[in-house]
């Protein structure tokens, strides 16, 4: 789950990690009331994306007036089709330098790594691009975390990467950042978070060391140690606000490992693998696949048939194709799964079915008793499908 | 023979007398696989599918001398029982467990390397040693043939696919490894490759990587340079948009690390033939090694 920045800044404050003062606003009024109560405000969209800069999304105002201007003109606008739902007002800072300080997964080397840069204020994913040797990084002792000397060196490390700019203030640098890095590390586990940065984190001219924005995401397989925080947080960022694709969202509350690709043809097969493989098939011979369904491992008629209902949710399927590699689930059985689904729900889209395996003679037999194409390779059925679901309508 | 697992292995499995671990450890016995002990904690002293089991790793591995360990616990407990198997002292631990936090497994992976125990997976098939009747997860008995051929893949299907489609085309296995969908894994692709390097039985790899992360790469800087066997190449979620999650935790393609693309130009820049289909693969074996004799 990703939380929004006021949702990640709540939570930097709990461990001790200072933000501007702000508060959130559904309504133009209350912008204006929080520039009232706080001076000169940055309004700013609270949306699960970067970018929002950019965008238009975040507007300096220095009076009430401005800040009820601003936040008119940003509540309900579309950022990268995320439907902007509240602002976060904030207390203008005074802005000396931006770093970049944030905990994240490396998975190169399986572990987590603390990075800090003073290339702040930039995606860090561009900041690697475009200039790698400016990110100063440190792998911590998953049992121990960053110590107050590794942190240290890692701040030196990261001022070596500038030159070493006399402008910024280093021992009161080296001061803060130690308590900082351990507190975002500290959270970054509490959380079971796999992102946890701080960008930018602002130098004031009066040289203290502030969150300007945040991003933080827990790991989605970690979600059952913080049921309660994690409703909270999704309540919080209310229904639609999320900008997940509603055929994603239905398929979650299904139970469902499904994503929604946009083309004409359905794919529902077993193993992230070989559904993967699946979409890459129909690609291959010319189709556009509308969604990848992995129905798992061991493949059973109910689950083949809640995976045909919820791939005809979209209505830009045209026709579907089955991919299953039957291990030890039996072929007859998912045939007569599938015959069952098919006359159930009704469905009249193409229907090509590959499957493989244990009992496969059998269950062929069984689909073309029921008039369901069978094929016997993957790139066969590919080429089946697409010819069926060709320039003909539903 | 094969890597990782022979004849002579003695598996004990963790969460043995649970649904999963039941129907699986049948399997592996049905398959050969030594398997000689059960861990249920709290259920010590009993026996299940004729086997002894025990309260720890540590008791199991006392009693039987198990050497292997398979862990097939829920995620909330999965992390522990690695270490427990890797404390326990056994060399090499198998994790088919699926959806374990992230956090979890980076501790867990920290300290059983102090102790040089191998991992393979979690959220992985296993592995299996045709030749040796050996195999520690859940891949289809029916789909292992022995002979020379390594593989190693990611996922778990297509491994059974690949498998199959070798099989039945006369290329049986050495070993088939699963290393496993997850972002944090035990041994990478460059690992296994090094394992088949020094197994003489091995001819040619076969290595199936798909979208997320960067341990293709990995495996194609150490293929480039200089690789005793021939090796083929597959990479699957070629059409998978950025950001989207592929079903495992680990195939996601994040900003400009994890395409398909990134992976196929490494592999072919390292002289790494990489197919398109399943079909193709067995093309380039039967290219690289020359036509199989016929399966039995």
């Amino acid at each position: 789950m990703k939380l929004l920045e006021h949702q990640a800044k709540s939570q930097f404050r709990s461990v001790g990690v200072e933000c501007p003062m702000g508060r959130l606003a559904h309504t133009p009024q209350e912008a204006a009331e929080a520039a009232t109560e706080l001076g000169a405000v940055v309004i700013k969209a609270q949306v699960p994306i970067g970018g929002r800069g950019k965008a238009g999304g975040v507007k300096l105002a220095r009076t009430p007036e401005e800040a009820h201007a601003a936040a008119a003109q940003i509540l309900g606008m579309d950022i990268r089709g995320f439907t902007v739902p509240t602002v976060l007002c904030e207390q203008a800072l005074d802005i000396a330098r931006e770093l970049y300080c944030g905990v994240a997964l490396d998975r190169d080397r399986r572990c987590l790594v603390v990075m800090l840069s003073f290339a702040g204020g930039m995606e860090i994913e561009e900041v690697a691009e475009t200039a790698p040797e400016k990110i100063a990084k440190l792998w911590p002792d998953p049992f121990a975390g960053p110590q107050a000397f590794e942190i240290r060196q890692l701040a030196l490390d990261a001022l070596a990467a500038v030159g070493g700019d006399q402008t910024i203030p280093k021992s009161s640098l080296l001061a803060q950042l130690v308590p900082l890095v351990q507190r975002l590390y500290s959270l970054s586990q509490r959380l079971d978070a796999t992102l946890c940065e701080v960008n930018p984190l602002v130098i004031t001219g009066a040289g203290r060391l502030i969150a300007g924005d945040g991003k933080i995401e827990i790991d989605q397989s970690a979600e059952f140690r913080h049921h309660d925080l994690v409703r909270e947080l999704g309540d919080d960022q209310g229904a639609g606000s999320s900008g997940e694709d509603p055929l994603e969202v239905e398929a979650k509350r299904r139970g469902l490992t499904y994503v929604h690709l946009g083309g004409t043809i359905g794919v529902v097969g077993n193993g992230a693998g070989l559904v993967m493989n699946t979409l890459d098939l129909v690609k291959q011979h010319g189709g556009e696949p509308a969604n990848f369904l992995d129905i798992g491992g061991g493949a059973k008629a109910e689950v083949v048939r809640k995976a045909l209902e919820m791939v005809l949710l979209d209505p830009q399927v045209k026709g579907i194709f089955v991919n299953i590699f039957g291990g030890i689930t039996r072929g007859d059985e998912v045939a007569t799964g599938l015959v069952a689904a098919r006359d159930e729900l009704h469905i009249t889209v193409p229907l090509v079915v590959r499957m493989t395996g244990t009992r496969e003679a059998e269950g062929r037999q069984i689909l073309e008793a029921a008039g369901i194409t069978p094929a016997v390779s993957a790139p066969e059925a590919a080429s089946k499908i697409v010819e069926l679901t060709s320039g003909g309508s539903r | 023979m094969s890597i990782l697992l022979n004849r002579d292995s003695k598996v004990v499995v963790q969460g043995m007398t649970g649904s999963e671990g039941t129907f699986h450890t049948q399997q592996m016995l049905e398959f050969g696989t030594q398997v000689v002990a059960g861990v249920s904690p709290g259920k010590g002293g009993g026996r299940h599918l004729g086997l002894p089991v025990f309260d720890s790793v540590a008791e199991a591995v006392g009693a039987t001398g198990a050497n292997v360990a398979a862990v097939f616990v829920p995620p909330p407990f999965a992390a522990d029982a690695i270490m427990e198997g890797s404390a326990a002292g056994v060399d090499l631990v198998v994790c088919i467990t699926e959806l374990i936090p992230v956090n979890d497994m980076i501790r867990a992976r920290a300290m059983i390397g102090r102790r040089g125990t191998r991992l393979v997976g979690p959220n992985c098939p296993g592995l299996m040693s045709p030749g040796d009747h050996a195999k520690v997860g859940i891949i289809p008995n029916q789909n292992g043939y022995p002979g020379h051929v390594g593989l190693v893949s990611r996922s778990g299907t297509l491994t059974y696919e690949m498998m199959q489609a070798l099989s039945q085309s006369g290329y049986g296995q050495s070993t088939a490894v699963g290393i496993g969908g997850d972002p944090v894994l035990g041994l990478s692709f460059s690992d296994v490759l090094e394992l088949f390097a020094r197994d003489p039985e091995t001819e040619l790899v076969v290595m199936a990587g798909e979208i997320g992360g960067a341990d293709e790469e990995r495996a194609a800087e150490l293929i480039g340079r200089g690789y005793p066997k021939p090796v083929v190449g597959f990479i699957s979620g070629r059409t998978a948009p950025p950001g989207k999650r592929m079903g495992h935790a680990g195939a996601i393609i994040s900003g400009n690390t994890g395409s398909a693309t990134s992976k196929v130009e490494a592999l072919e820049a390292a002289g790494v033939r990489v197919a398109d289909t399943i079909e193709q693969i067995v093309d380039l074996v039967r290219d690289r090694i020359g036509v199989a004799p016929t399966r039995a």
